[in-house]
């Protein structure tokens, strides 16, 4: 029985043993569930989806009619999730870069704003924060009849901002390729100049061909008639503006109070990873003849960002799960959608199996992509 | 670490015996509790909302009170448990909620696959919109590229979306999952018209700042039977909370009144007097006291008392009875024959 009393052993039997009864207690469930729905003669499985939807769903970032299927509307739910969530993410993530610094600032006013602003987001619910955006936007601005022309073509109401659309008519597949093509060339150019930069020790004007290689092909394009557009200027209907590209209070109090809620989790991330780099890397690049701001740009920020990346995959996780808070303000995210579907069908164990699937799944692809991240720029130590 | 596993051995074996249990009819169970659970509104003015006392008031609630006379005896042997639009049918099949009276829709997809049944209809409903007086519309079907507020709950998503592909038009939907936040948004103006049960209409209307500035427009867009839902494979405790409801639409036809059903207790009517138990045996055929129906009456009257203190004339909501008038006044409230 010697192998009992090995450590190795007895670590494999534990996890196994673990595992098994998880497993056990899962299986359970299952079973329980499923006998007690047939017992009740309660449907079950995933036939809805391929029903016809039957609703309307106004914001959608991928196109929806009343006759698509369930599953196509539970889509749109995801498209729309994501499509808030990132732009929360991109949004909250430059401005709490802005404002973490600013914490560090010596100027006490800016130091002190920035205080308060992180402060005061990260204290107070988000929920709280939805409604009070989504409050503000409807009740202080006017309804669409008496909406304000900001500029010839451009109304701001409390139905939202309505702007005028580009159509392509054509050379919409030239405009992609010369957006992709300066875009790579300017990738190029910009990391041999750098590399030429490094080995030379002399600065050339890496950035600024890079910068003429992205836009020169475009407006050439442009100047030659390559892309005609065609603008839809919203105009009056008998309700509301028909026409145009429209930008929902629900889309934007939902995206302003993500963004901002993460902006604060970021800037405090971001302040305790500059705190965290050694003081002598300030000083020393001060012995080089570094400015403050080059000194940070170009010194403290890149060590900093290897302490900050894992930290800010979880506000990106939060941001990703918080955007649920949808629902409470009207946006069409996933989970309205699945409510609006649990309650045609009926079937809720299934559709929260769906809901909770995709967070699971969304969730994990971005750990992922983050820990990929965090592994290229972490130290490599050979 | 030992303790932890234990704790989830116990859980475990904790669910396997909830799984095997639920033997007992819903009579037996509500009975040896001592109390009727009634599953209801969150807080819809003249459905089911509490007063200033914290006491449910409603036409729901009333409906919850007679079933617990029937039961009881006494129609305040209920507990209210306020159900969310999206879990009231989980409520029910899980045997949280004994009876669901939530102004619910009977359709035939409920009935056939959410495992319950649906009793008589208590309030014949239909879908409507309500905009401002000041929009100058007359009917929906000039509100085309409107914006549309509603709750994500029933059918009314569904109901709209075929109203306007019927005749052809398109429409901005905007749907929030917090009645307050949808009632907001619709006086604040970001939506013309708000959609829902035209009772529901009426209790929105009926909360608004000047509810005069508001009109509910004509067409009806869909037919919403309200019933009370219990679960299915129990026929008595669905006969109980059918013939509670009927009870009530019977006595409103034979004139019995929270005031005077003492009174008829000494009826010389035969129909009376085996409604009230005064003679043959009725109750015991449901399992229940014969006075049942004499109990149903005294804690909430009639029908019609029902609904007038409610959701009728003199209330908020200002309802006329419409098609809840009884069956020999126009309407289609009718009760089979007690006897």
């Amino acid at each position: 029985m010697a192998f009992l009393h090995d450590m190795r052993f007895r670590a494999y039997f534990y996890q196994i043993v673990a595992i098994g009864f998880v497993a056990l207690v899962g299986w359970t469930m299952f079973a329980t569930a499923s006998g007690n729905l047939a017992k009740q003669n309660i449907a079950t499985g995933f036939d809805f989806l391929t029903r016809p939807a039957g609703f309307v769903i106004t914001e959608s970032a991928i196109a929806f009619e009343a006759t698509d299927t369930v599953g196509r509307a539970i889509l749109v739910g995801i498209a729309n999730t994501v499509k808030v969530s990132l732009l929360a993410a991109i949004f909250g993530t430059v401005l709490g870069l802005g404002v973490g610094i600013a914490r560090l600032s010596h100027n006490p006013l800016l130091a002190r704003l920035a205080l308060v602003y992180v402060e005061l987001l990260r204290n107070v619910p988000l929920l709280l924060y939805l409604f009070l955006w989504y409050s503000l936007i409807i009740l202080i601005l006017p309804p669409v009849k008496q909406a304000f022309h900001l500029l010839p073509g451009v109304y701001l109401s409390n139905s939202g901002l309505v702007v005028p659309a580009a159509l392509v008519e054509s050379g919409g597949l030239a405009l992609v390729a010369c957006l992709v093509g300066g875009a790579a060339a300017a990738l190029v150019i910009r990391i041999t100049s750098t590399r030429h930069r490094v080995a030379t020790g002399r600065s050339n004007h890496g950035g600024l061909i890079a910068l003429a290689a992205l836009v020169v092909p475009v407006l050439l394009l442009w100047l030659a008639n390559g892309v005609v557009v065609n603008w839809d200027f919203p105009t009056a209907g008998k309700f509301r503006l028909t026409g145009g590209l429209h930008v929902r209070p629900e889309f934007v109090a939902l995206l302003f109070g993500l963004a901002l809620s993460v902006s604060a989790n970021v800037a405090e991330i971001v302040r305790a990873g500059i705190q965290a780099v050694d003081k002598g890397q300030w000083e020393a690049s001060a012995a080089l003849g570094l400015s403050r701001g080059k000194a940070m740009r170009l010194v403290v920020l890149p060590q900093a960002l290897r302490i900050i990346i894992p930290p800010l995959t979880n506000t990106y996780l939060t941001v990703f799960k918080n955007s649920s808070l949808a629902i409470a303000i009207g946006y069409p995210d996933l989970v309205m959608v699945s409510n609006t579907v649990m309650n045609q069908t009926g079937q809720a164990i299934e559709t929260i199996a769906i809901f909770m699937g995709v967070y699971l799944a969304l969730s994990i692809a971005i750990s992922l992509l983050m820990n990929w991240y965090n592994a290229h720029v972490a130290l490599k130590e050979r | 670490m030992k303790q932890a596993l234990l704790s989830i051995c116990a859980a475990a074996l904790g669910l396997a015996a909830a799984g095997s249990a639920s033997a007992a009819t819903t009579l037996e169970t509500v009975k040896a509790r001592g109390k009727l659970v009634c599953g209801v509104s969150l807080a819809t003015p003249g459905f089911a909302a509490p007063d200033d006392k914290g006491r449910m008031q409603g036409f729901d609630a009333d409906i919850c009170r007679s079933i617990a006379a029937a039961v009881f005896g006494d129609g305040d042997k209920v507990e209210f448990v306020p159900t969310n639009i999206n879990t009231r049918f989980q409520a029910l099949q899980s045997g949280e909620i004994d009876v669901l009276s939530r102004q619910t829709t009977h359709t035939f997809s409920r009935d056939a696959s959410l495992g319950l049944d649906f009793g008589p209809t208590v309030f014949y409903d239909g879908q409507g919109l309500m905009v401002p007086k000041s929009l100058g519309v007359s009917s929906a079907k000039e509100l085309t590229e409107a914006a549309i507020c509603t709750l994500p709950g029933t059918t009314t998503a569904q109901n709209i979306s075929d109203f306007f592909r019927a005749i052809n038009g398109k429409f901005e939907l905007v749907v929030f999952e917090s009645p307050d936040e949808n009632r907001a948004a619709f006086y604040s103006g970001r939506c013309e018209a708000i959609t829902s049960d035209r009772s529901d209409l009426a209790s929105i209307r009926a909360v608004a700042n000047n509810p005069a500035d508001y009109i509910v427009l004509p067409e009806t867009i869909s037919k919403e039977p309200l019933a009370p839902a219990f679960r299915q494979n129990d026929s008595q405790w669905g006969d109980i909370v059918s013939w509670s409801v009927w009870m009530l639409m019977a006595a409103e036809e034979k004139g019995i009144t929270q005031a005077n059903v003492d009174e008829k207790l000494k009826s010389e009517d035969p129909d009376v007097q085996r409604m009230l138990g005064a003679t043959e045996e009725l109750g015991k055929m449901l399992g229940l006291d014969n006075k049942w129906g004499y109990n149903v009456i005294k804690s909430v009257g009639n029908y019609g008392e029902v609904f007038e203190r409610n959701v009728g004339e003199g209330t908020k909501l200002g309802l006329t009875r419409g098609p809840n008038a009884l069956w020999n006044a126009g309407g289609l409230i009718y009760s089979p024959p007690i006897r």
